[in-house]
């Protein structure tokens, strides 16, 4: 067996058993945590394919998380009351909402997506981040849907009669998810896309050379990108039953590229570890002192600055030191 | 008519503002080709360092001087400490390191001075408003921000236009390779360009504090539009960075201004002034992306 | 017969420079024709515009007679152009093979699966096979292109550019540091090419051009001064003194 397939096998056997061993600990908040390391996973999973496959940095991707979120509020807002702008009629079902969500944080990565990919380098770092912030500020001014308090979700979504409100079953279904994306983009991988991709990122000269449309190579993969943020803001917002604007800030996206970077760029499972990394630091960093940023602050420069590829390289050097000795 | 006026001058005081921030930040990304996220994070080190420097003294003006010194000071640590190995690496690295500075900037600044925002009074001299005829009267301290910002204007471009150093920089951003051939001690370049966006950046910061409020995380609001009138002007280029800022200035604050009482007639009080926020904070980003869908590279494109 | 290649009257300034200056050029069918000219000439300039890269101020650049001059670089390539980089432009992350499977996989409407397996396509990579079969590289298939000599990556740089099965090549000095063996080896390689398909052939290596061209077109200072075949080329004495201290080989 590989140490690839050796890692993914213990991942997978760990998420099934989790909260098992949460109980056993008898620290159920764990339970919570994982399945926010799920969802993080899955918006920074995303995010890495434009980052870490497609080589382009963007700093709006906290736009497509929000708008998941906030599809689904919005959604359960006008559920048995008026519809949405007198036509359209809200909903709790999972099965519908999630869709929807994930359709519009695709539309909107279409809109956005169109637009910036016409610059490149900085200027789509700092395009990216203003659209977000757009988006931001829409959230903010809207009391209806609850302005800078946020939009509280009063039930989470109907799936099959399961109890969202249970950890544990939200947890699985959050599992469900995060390991269907995740096998979605193992394939996006290697698929004929995910060559093509790979060779914008490279050289894109190079690709449009040999006649590639490389500005719809990346749109696609951009879009696709906000399809799978949008489902973790949709997730999110069953998990937490709230929609805040703070899904929506741009420390929100460069939280997202921390968790893509810490856990190694470009790799399969560095988002999870990264993501997994970044809550980890962030609960117990948050708990030992209020100033935990600045031990974040001072890890991530230390990583930046003094290491390339992150846990996963780390991971799989340690994981090949032990494969080799293996008898 | 008054109320245009004054929001006319507001906005001008703003665009001077944001122009001394962005003339750093796109001198720094157009010479040294580096994205310093964390310019707004000079910007609350100048305001902190002068008003509590100017509290303890009790001079307005010593609160200027230690503002301006601890900038240059925190420009010189910054970029001898992260920035500089910053120069090599691609954008990812620079915006990553550079939000960790933002980081740990603001957690600094609150384990010294506290989350509560700093007191930074107006000195007596500037205290009044003054009547600018046609009875607007005006706060004489936003008056001297707007003298001060221009003036620093004016000596940046006799600082860029005039002199030997102001040529290296014309000739670095559009060229970097060539200013290095020409035998210039680049390190020395780049350290004194670092230095010299964040006096601009601590400068501002500190004439700031008594119009916004001085707390950690101040940086945050005022670079994302910093960040869009050096897009909008063209990376590199501090013709366009005025041209932006001082636009840009005014059409934000000309919303915030005019659209509450035009959403007041439609919307109930809460409900319009939320809206009309929200707006006129949309305001400057809707701005560039219409400005950049007809021409992505800014007003003024530099070589880099 | 239809030029495959047709510049007509292409004008560029730059300010008060012009870089381009009226140039007109042809590429037939089964030709290779070469454009020769000092430093400075505007050659990059030229292929840029040929390319898509640059916009020409005035003029008209046609690939089998249909009109490009306004299409985005990719487009024309959709047209028929394949062009190789004097600096070679490769994936240097990824193997040779990889290289040309990219190219080959631009072949055509460059539609792609979303969920297919790439390495899994066993026709692609045959054809790969295929490709290098008989070439330099025919060994080296499976060596990550920053591996490779300088030689090696010019040929590689001409595969991939053929692999795409383009309808004529625009070659940007082909000959570009290589050594003398290999000079030797891209030459053979060349006129391997030639009978499949025609070449604008832009070159410093005046011994390559002499081996290769039916036409040679001189490019001086943004305009071509004279064109014709080798030997008219070779006596021309405009030629001669433009390439005066710019060329050290001698010019007959």
């Amino acid at each position: 067996m590989t140490s690839q397939r050796v890692l993914i096998v213990l991942i997978l056997i760990l998420g099934c058993i989790w909260p098992m061993i949460a109980n056993a600990l008898g620290q159920t908040a764990l339970v919570g945590l994982a399945t926010r390391v799920l969802i993080y996973a899955i918006a920074a999973a995303s995010l890495n394919i434009v980052m870490g496959f497609g080589g382009m940095v963007s700093f709006g991707h906290a736009a497509f998380f929000g708008v998941g979120g906030y599809a689904i509020g919005i959604l359960a807002a006008h559920h048995g009351t008026d519809p949405l702008f007198g036509l359209i009629p809200g909903t709790n079902a999972f099965l519908i909402a999630v869709p929807v969500a994930m359709l519009l944080a695709s539309a909107v990565a279409l809109i956005i997506g169109s637009l910036s990919l016409r610059t490149g380098g900085a200027q789509f770092i700092m395009i990216t981040l203003a659209f977000a912030q757009i988006l931001f500020f829409l959230a903010v001014s809207i009391k209806a849907y609850g302005g800078d308090e946020g939009l509280v979700i009063r039930r989470p979504n109907e799936l099959f009669g399961l109890n969202l409100r249970d950890r544990a079953t939200m947890y699985y279904v959050t599992l469900m998810f995060a390991v269907a994306f995740f096998a979605m983009v193992w394939r996006l991988r290697r698929s004929t896309l995910g060559a093509v991709l790979n060779g914008v990122r490279q050289n894109e000269r190079r690709m449009v050379a040999l006649g590639y449309n490389t500005y719809a190579i990346r749109l696609y993969a951009f879009v696709i990108s906000g399809a799978g943020t949008g489902l973790a803001g949709a997730l999110m917002a069953n998990a937490l039953r709230f929609a805040s604007p703070d899904m929506l800030h741009w420390t929100k996206s460069g939280d997202f590229i921390i968790m893509v970077v810490l856990g190694g760029l470009g790799t399969l499972f560095g988002p999870l570890l990264g993501s997994a990394a970044f809550l980890v630091l962030e609960t117990y960093l948050g708990a030992w002192t209020q100033y935990w940023q600045l031990p974040l602050g001072l890890i991530l420069l230390v990583v930046v600055l003094g290491t390339k590829g992150g846990i996963m390289r780390l991971l799989t050097q340690v994981a090949g030191w032990f494969v080799r000795r293996l008898p | 008519m008054l109320l245009i006026l004054e929001q006319l001058l507001n906005g001008l005081q703003y665009g001077v503002t944001l122009f001394l921030l962005a003339a750093g930040l796109t001198l720094i990304f157009g010479i040294m080709g580096v994205i310093n996220l964390a310019h707004g994070s000079l910007y609350m080190i100048g305001a902190f360092v002068g008003v509590y420097f100017g509290a303890m003294t009790e001079s307005f003006v010593l609160g200027m001087i230690a503002a301006i010194l601890g900038g240059a000071a925190a420009g010189l640590a910054l970029e001898a400490l992260v920035v500089r190995r910053l120069y090599a690496r691609d954008h990812l690295d620079q915006v990553l390191a550079t939000f960790a500075v933002i980081l740990i900037a603001n957690q600094v600044i609150v384990l010294l001075f506290g989350r509560q925002p700093l007191f930074a009074p107006i000195p007596e001299a500037l205290s009044r408003s003054i009547d600018l005829g046609a009875g607007l009267q005006y706060p004489a301290y936003r008056l001297f921000v707007i003298a001060a910002g221009l003036g620093v204007a004016a000596l940046l471009y006799v600082l860029i236009n005039r002199t030997r150093v102001g040529m290296l920089v014309r000739a670095g951003s559009t060229n970097r390779d060539m200013v290095r051939a020409l035998g210039v001690n680049i390190r020395a370049l780049y350290t004194a360009v670092f230095v010299l966006g964040a006096v601009l950046a601590a400068f501002a910061g500190f004439v700031s504090g008594p119009i916004y409020s001085v707390e950690a995380g101040m940086g945050e609001r005022i670079i994302l539009a910093t960040f869009v009138v050096v897009v909008v002007g063209g990376l590199g280029s501090i013709r366009g960075a005025f041209i932006a800022a001082m636009v840009l200035g005014m059409i934000d604050t000309l919303m915030r201004g005019v659209l509450p009482e035009l959403m007041r007639l439609v919307l109930p009080p809460s409900e319009a002034d939320a809206l009309s926020a929200g707006l006129a904070s949309m305001g400057i980003y809707l701005v560039m992306a219409l400005f950049l869908l007809v021409r992505p590279q800014g007003l003024f494109a530099s070589g880099n | 017969m239809m030029p495959v290649l047709s510049v007509e009257g292409l004008v560029k300034r730059f300010g008060g420079l012009v870089a381009t200056d009226c140039v007109s050029i042809t590429l037939n069918p089964g030709e290779v024709h070469a454009i020769i000219g000092p430093n400075g000439a505007g050659k990059t300039t030229l292929i840029n515009q040929i390319c898509g890269e640059l916009r020409p101020d005035a003029g008209h650049v046609r690939i089998m007679g249909e009109d490009v001059t306004r299409l985005a670089p990719h487009r024309r390539v959709r047209q028929g152009l394949g062009r190789t980089f004097q600096i070679t432009s490769l994936l240097s992350e990824d193997t040779v093979s990889m290289n040309l499977a990219l190219a080959v996989q631009a072949r055509g409407a460059g539609t792609f699966r979303l969920f297919d397996r790439f390495i899994g396509r066993r026709a692609l990579w045959q054809t790969v096979s295929a490709l290098l079969a008989g070439t330099p590289l025919e060994h080296r298939a499976e060596v990550s292109v920053g591996d490779l000599s300088h030689g090696e990556r010019k040929q590689l740089e001409l595969l991939v550019a053929l692999a795409r099965e383009p309808r004529f090549l625009l070659l940007d000095e082909p000959m570009a540091g290589l050594g003398h063996v290999e000079s030797q080896e891209m030459i053979l390689r060349l006129q391997e090419t030639r009978r499949q398909i025609p070449i604008l052939l832009i070159e410093h290596d005046i011994e390559a051009v002499w081996a290769l061209a039916n036409r040679v077109s001189v490019l001086v200072y943004g305009r071509i001064i004279a064109s014709g075949t080798v030997d008219e080329i070779r006596c021309n004495p405009e030629v001669r003194e433009a390439y005066l201290g710019d060329e050290q080989a001698e010019v007959s």
